[in-house]
């Protein structure tokens, strides 16, 4: 209430003033935010940082960096790279036509809720309860291949490849193309039905369409969730230890190798140096996954 | 006005069910060359149905569509020429407007220079030559249409199909808007079938209007004449305001309270029925006696619409609106007694038997 006669009062909650200028206090709900990744991804990646940089006597060394270039180190990279950019390509490809099945249904339909239900839970489905899931179907001893194997199909002739790269590809698979149908699901669903028909009315057909329309619509959206399945092979650990426990093919698996040798070889800066490298190439993936989706969503 | 160079577009007895609903029940409908003719109803009447029979995105299930003479019913929908306009965000959302405008042309194998001319010329005839290389998002909803009208007549279609396209923008755009849809038709000369909901916007628009219901057309016929002779009781109901009033028919004329007015169909046996009155049709007495009489009535409440404005009376066992100069309103506020006069203007009957066929 103003008194008449009297200026009208008014106040600038919210607005402090410091120094005679006035500062905002919008950031104030970003704290809980920036703690989580200060506390949780910061901090660590610079303990991990100094730690590389450190020999056994805290002392600076670049030896860590250096050895980076063993040759079983850049084996591990080259093949935890294939792994992850085949598992990628592949989970992307099976992912993105599972959820465009997804989308050519009724939009509350069972099968999608079904669907989009066992995505959620079978992209986190990893470790040792997936490598077991293998071992106990696929496996040498496995209830399928022991049935195959009765009825003249012996998978495991040539090579017992289910504890090689080429089983890890197979069982990443599992989880990879559940996480594609969840991350690519919202592009699919942005695009709008008015555009197909739209591109018929003008005289395109459905090659046309998908030449010009949705494939350039849905392109940055394929791309960003093929680099997002990589990220997620390329740092994936439990599933390939519980799988193939000798010979550490996968570059985390180094990390545990160089950390817990039973030869007494204990490298810690050596460790945080493989972990500096893949941290380097996760975060390279991210930020280009991040680039494309926000080409993503100012389309769809 | 340019000369109309159109073509004569024809729907017969389409019929399209889906499952056990039938969405359109044999129309029938002849455009003539050039002509712009407004399908109006109800959302589900049928009407955004025939429009995309014509534009072929569905397959009818009894019935043909032709086009300039030429049997069009088993031709897809991207070799029947026609240009299509959609309720709203049918532009390609990664493409400019000159793009967007030229995409018809390219699927046609145009040159790129050729397409980005004519495409510019399209966006001046639409009056957005100096937005061709905005992308749509930054563009506002009026704009996108415009676009999307530049885009369907780049191809220089024998058809035009507008699918409620100033559904989704506000009022003062969408009356803008379809004034310029209107004079850029007829600059053009293309036959047109526009699909509204909005009689205001059908009225204002077409040559003719076609009033839909049930997958039927209830009446075709010019606006005024759809508007001033309903042919149905449903048209009379969905066109415009309607006060339904007690009477009794008599040698072609109906009896509301003492006052005769004329039918529309006069061959309807004698007896009680329900008149179908507009409000524009009945008048606030400015004489004679205002205590007492079958159209005396209180004043309940005025709604100002700006040059006019309606009055709502109640007459003991019912109330009628009358639409009046909103000078003449201002004489009767609410509370005010007043007394109605109808005027002799030929009304509609509805009675629970059949009512005479629609002409």
């Amino acid at each position: 209430m103003t008194v008449a006669g009297s200026p009208a009062v008014t106040t600038n909650v919210g607005r402090p003033f410091l120094g005679g200028r006035r500062f905002s206090l919008d950031w104030v709900g970003a704290v809980p935010y920036l703690a989580y990744v200060g506390l949780f991804l910061i901090l660590p990646s610079v303990i991990i940082g100094i730690g590389a940089l450190l020999d056994a006597n805290n002392a600076f060394t670049l030896d860590n960096f250096r050895n980076l270039s063993r040759s079983y180190v850049v084996k591990a990279t080259i093949d935890t790279t294939v792994l992850s950019a085949i598992t990628a390509f592949l989970g992307a490809v099976f992912g993105a036509l599972l959820a465009y099945a997804i989308v050519t249904g009724s939009p509350n339909g069972i099968l999608r809720r079904l669907t989009i239900s066992a995505s959620g839970v079978l992209a986190q489905f990893g470790g040792v309860t997936l490598a077991f899931a293998f071992i106990a179907s696929i496996g040498p001893a496995g209830f399928v291949y022991l049935f195959a194997q009765a009825h003249g199909f012996d998978f495991y002739k040539q090579d017992l490849w289910l504890f090689e790269i080429p089983g890890l590809d197979l069982v990443y698979l599992y989880f990879q193309i559940p996480l594609m149908v969840l991350v690519f699901l919202p592009a699919l669903d942005g695009i709008k039905p008015q555009w197909r028909e739209a591109a018929e009315s003008l005289g395109g057909n459905t090659w046309h369409y998908w030449r010009h329309v949705a494939g350039p619509l849905l392109f940055p959206a394929f791309l960003g969730s093929v680099l997002l399945l990589f990220a997620n092979a390329f740092s994936a650990y439990a599933t390939a230890n519980a799988l193939i426990n000798q010979g550490q093919p996968v570059l985390a698996q180094q990390i545990a190798g160089a950390l817990s040798s039973e030869v007494g070889a204990y490298e810690p800066g050596f460790a945080k140096a493989i972990a500096i490298e893949m941290i380097i190439i996760v975060t390279l993936v991210t930020v280009l996954y991040t680039l494309l989706q926000r080409r993503t969503a100012r389309w769809l | 006005m340019t000369e109309r160079s159109g073509v004569e577009v024809r729907l017969e007895n389409l019929v399209r069910r889906y499952g056990t609903v039938t969405a359109l029940d044999g129309l029938s409908l002849t455009l003539a060359p050039g002509e712009l003719v407004a399908l109006l109803g109800p959302s589900g009447c049928g009407k955004t149905t025939a429009l995309r029979l014509l534009a072929g995105l569905e397959e009818a299930n009894d019935g043909r569509v032709v086009i300039g003479g030429k049997d069009v019913t088993g031709l897809p929908a991207n070799r029947r020429n026609i240009g299509m306009v959609f309720q709203a965000y049918s532009l390609f959302p990664h493409m400019v407007a000159w793009e967007n405008v030229a995409f018809g042309l390219q699927m046609r194998h145009v040159g790129v220079d050729e397409r980005k001319k004519r495409a510019l010329d399209m966006l001046e005839l639409v009056g957005l030559g100096r937005f061709a290389n905005r992308y749509a998002s930054q563009m506002s909803g009026g704009q996108q249409q415009r676009v999307a009208l530049a885009r369907a007549l780049a191809i220089q279609p024998q058809v035009l199909l507008l699918d409620e396209p100033l559904s989704a923008l506000d009022a003062k755009v969408r009356s803008r808007l379809r004034d310029e849809i209107r004079r850029v038709q007829l600059e053009v000369g293309i036959t047109t079938l526009f699909v509204t909901h909005d009689q205001e916007e059908a009225l204002a628009i077409a040559d003719r209007v076609g009033v839909m219901q049930a997958g039927k057309l209830e009446q075709l016929g010019p606006p005024t004449l759809v508007y001033s002779r309903p042919a149905t009781p449903f048209v009379a109901d969905f066109v415009g305001l309607t006060n339904r009033m007690e009477g009794t028919v008599r040698r072609g004329a109906v009896e509301i309270r003492g006052a005769s007015i004329p039918l529309v169909h006069p061959d309807v046996p004698d007896g009680p029925a329900i008149a179908l009155v507009r409000p524009e049709a009945v008048a606030l007495a400015s004489d004679g006696d205002m205590q007492e009489g079958p159209l005396v009535g209180t004043v309940i409440a005025v709604a100002f619409l700006g040059a006019v404005s309606r009055v709502t009376v109640d007459l003991g066992d019912t109330t009628v609106l009358v639409q009046v100069p909103t000078s003449a309103a201002s004489q009767h506020p609410a509370g005010t007694r007043v007394r109605l006069e109808l005027r002799p203007d030929p009304v509609l009957i509805q009675r629970e038997e059949a009512v005479p066929a629609a002409s």
